[in-house]
């Protein structure tokens, strides 16, 4: 049975995002997907199963309602969220019934929150994803009205997982790349005791950095049009750094002093406005060795996930948690189908 | 008449066999360099100039050694792009393989090349700026018109939007500067210049670069059998002909404006 989804109301940038479309650089086309692909991970451990698709909300949220039960997690960015007015933990799966109304509001920490229904987002892929790719023309952003399709959901109980501690910016750590040596010693060194705020102009391309002082220089100018990867700091013509994010271009000409490991870009995607982001030099050993493959993050996450425990004083609805479940507080993974 | 001819049959075109010259020299003066926790950059020379045809050569030997882990292979204008799969290989393996395969004699025939003629025109409404190139590179309108529609260039690189393609090198002439002040927006197959390169705007873009001609042909459309059009190492020619047959082509559901594609062995 599939689920349909009505956005209500829609916040200036959601869109539907998952793990987004490898392997084609060659064409021109950056793999995309979600801003913060921890959230999207911590998202199937609490619903079981595999990675899928969610609704990708930068700031803001929404205004949703059903016409069949959905079981759903909120993941990334903290925001505030209610079912017909009743405050819902975030960072847990929950479940929204036909007849309710769930809100996602404001972001209370982070920047990108995530509303990923245990199902599969049906009808939307282009090139084997789902994923809005705004700056490849790929999907679009959700608007009020859309519906957007949910496969088959199953049957589970809430979880939770423990509070996350990237969502306020902090320190990136950063490894060498192609074009580092064409920044001289001395300015990588200072760029790694710069003291950098996020720019309020970061979407899903780029991440701008804002600093007091001189920018940042290569030396003997730019170089010829090369490589990007996510995590790419890019130094402008004025020099300043830019963190190059999921739906960057895959080539560029201006020279880039290093990379984010894979590991602190949700850290980078979710700081806030404002926050304070520093950088701290890796070599490649070290940054290999940081290398924590997707699957595994997952396996972890799994382990991690708790029964989410309510209050029954608080559940106006207790009835059709125990209709729709079946499930009491068991920890088991029901298999997607 | 292997490749994509059921594809380009569809319009009722005709391929034909093509044969290059291979170069079957080892790669020189290259650097390894770590994109990234899964990624290997070989760049050739020393990144300030181009050396697509190195790169271009080096990718197509790397794919075709099917290396252990390689999971993805892609060439710019100085550099090659590999990336691994780092529970399935370590960088320090890929790198030996990397070596292994820049030192080898490539292989004859391991580019194959592909030749596109492509309806396009240069100038007017379609090129607004081709009179301001035309006075940088030293010529008339005229003569301008006549070298870009003449040049046969190659897909230097892909990239920057989706299929779409850097083409080069034109004639020492062409070598512009990018302009001060971006053009606000250029259409769909827009053909822009700077730097003895065009590049063929796959979407509605700005541009730092000089607006000189048009044509109807669509580097990406995701709906399309075969959505990314060109590679690297493709070479395109240009049909010269007037506005509104491009405003016709541009008509044609295919996207592809008329093209017509020569595929080699």
């Amino acid at each position: 049975m599939t689920v349909r989804l009505f956005v209500d109301a829609a916040g200036p940038l959601m869109s539907v995002q998952d793990l987004g479309r490898p392997g084609r650089i060659d064409v021109g086309l950056s793999r995309g997907g979600a801003m913060d692909r921890t959230a999207l991970l911590g998202a199937a451990a609490l619903l079981g199963g595999g990675v899928r698709a969610g609704i990708e909300m930068a700031g803001m949220g929404g205004t949703f309602r059903v016409d069949a039960p959905l079981r759903f997690a909120l993941t990334g960015a903290v925001m505030r969220a209610s079912v017909d007015g009743q405050a819902l933990r975030w960072n847990a799966s929950h479940m929204l019934l036909p007849g309710q109304v769930l809100v996602i509001g404001a972001v209370r920490a982070g920047s990108y929150g995530y509303l990923v229904p245990a199902g599969a987002v049906l009808g939307r892929d282009v090139l084997g994803s789902a994923a809005a790719h705004l700056s490849a023309g790929l999907g679009g952003r959700l608007q009020a009205g859309d519906v957007v399709q949910i496969g088959a959901v199953g049957a589970g109980a809430g979880q939770v997982l423990p509070d996350r501690d990237d969502l306020g910016g902090g320190t990136l750590r950063l490894m060498p790349g192609p074009q580092t040596q064409m920044f001289s010693a001395a300015e990588r060194a200072r760029f790694a005791q710069t003291v950098f705020h996020r720019s309020p102009q970061a979407n899903r391309t780029a991440l701008p950095l804002m600093k007091d002082g001189a920018g940042f220089a290569a030396l003997g100018g730019n170089p010829v049009s090369d490589f990007i990867a996510p995590g790419d700091v890019q130094i402008t013509g004025d020099g300043t750094p830019v963190v190059m994010m999921a739906e960057c271009q895959t080539v560029g000409g201006y020279p880039r002093i290093g990379t984010v490991i894979a590991a602190d870009l949700a850290r980078a995607a979710q700081a806030p406005v404002g926050a304070a982001l520093r950088f701290e030099w890796v070599d490649v050993g070290r940054a290999d060795a940081l290398f924590v493959p997707e699957a595994q993050q997952l396996t972890a996450l799994k382990a991690a996930v708790r029964p989410l425990v309510r209050d029954p004083r608080n559940m106006h609805d207790l009835l059709s948690y125990q209709l729709i479940s079946g499930v009491t507080a068991g920890r088991d993974m029901e298999p997607l189908p | 008449m292997t490749l994509g001819v059921s594809r380009w049959a569809l319009t009722g075109k005709v391929c034909v066999l093509l044969s290059l010259p291979d170069d079957t020299r080892p790669a020189e003066n290259w650097t390894l360099s770590a994109l990234g926790q899964d990624g290997i950059v070989v760049r050739f020379g020393d990144g300030r100039q181009a050396q697509t045809a190195a790169a271009i050569g080096f990718g197509a030997a790397v794919r075709a050694a099917e290396l252990e882990g390689v999971v993805e292979v892609a060439t710019a204008l100085t550099s090659v792009l590999v990336r691994f799969d780092p529970m399935l290989v370590a960088r320090a393996a890929v790198e030996a393989n990397l070596r292994d395969v820049l030192v080898a004699p490539r292989v004859a025939g391991a580019t194959q090349g592909r030749l596109w003629t492509i309806p396009a025109c240069f100038g007017g409404e379609s090129g607004p700026q081709l009179a301001d190139a035309a006075a940088l590179a030293g010529m008339s309108e005229a003569a301008a018109r006549a070298e870009l529609a003449g040049a046969e260039v190659s897909v230097l690189a892909i990239g920057f939007a989706p299929g779409q393609p850097y083409l080069g090198h034109l004639p020492q002439a062409w070598d512009l500067p990018r302009q001060q002040a971006l053009t606000p927006q250029v259409p769909a197959g827009a053909l822009v210049v700077a730097l003895r390169q065009l590049v063929l705007f796959a979407n509605p873009s700005p541009t730092g670069w000089r607006w000189v001609g048009r044509c109807a042909f669509r580097p990406f459309m995701a709906e399309r059998a075969a959505p990314f059009a060109m590679r690297a190492g493709d070479r395109v020619r240009w049909a010269l002909t007037d506005e509104s047959t491009i405003d016709a082509l541009g008509a044609e559901p295919d996207g592809l404006g008329g093209a017509l594609c020569e595929v080699a062995p």
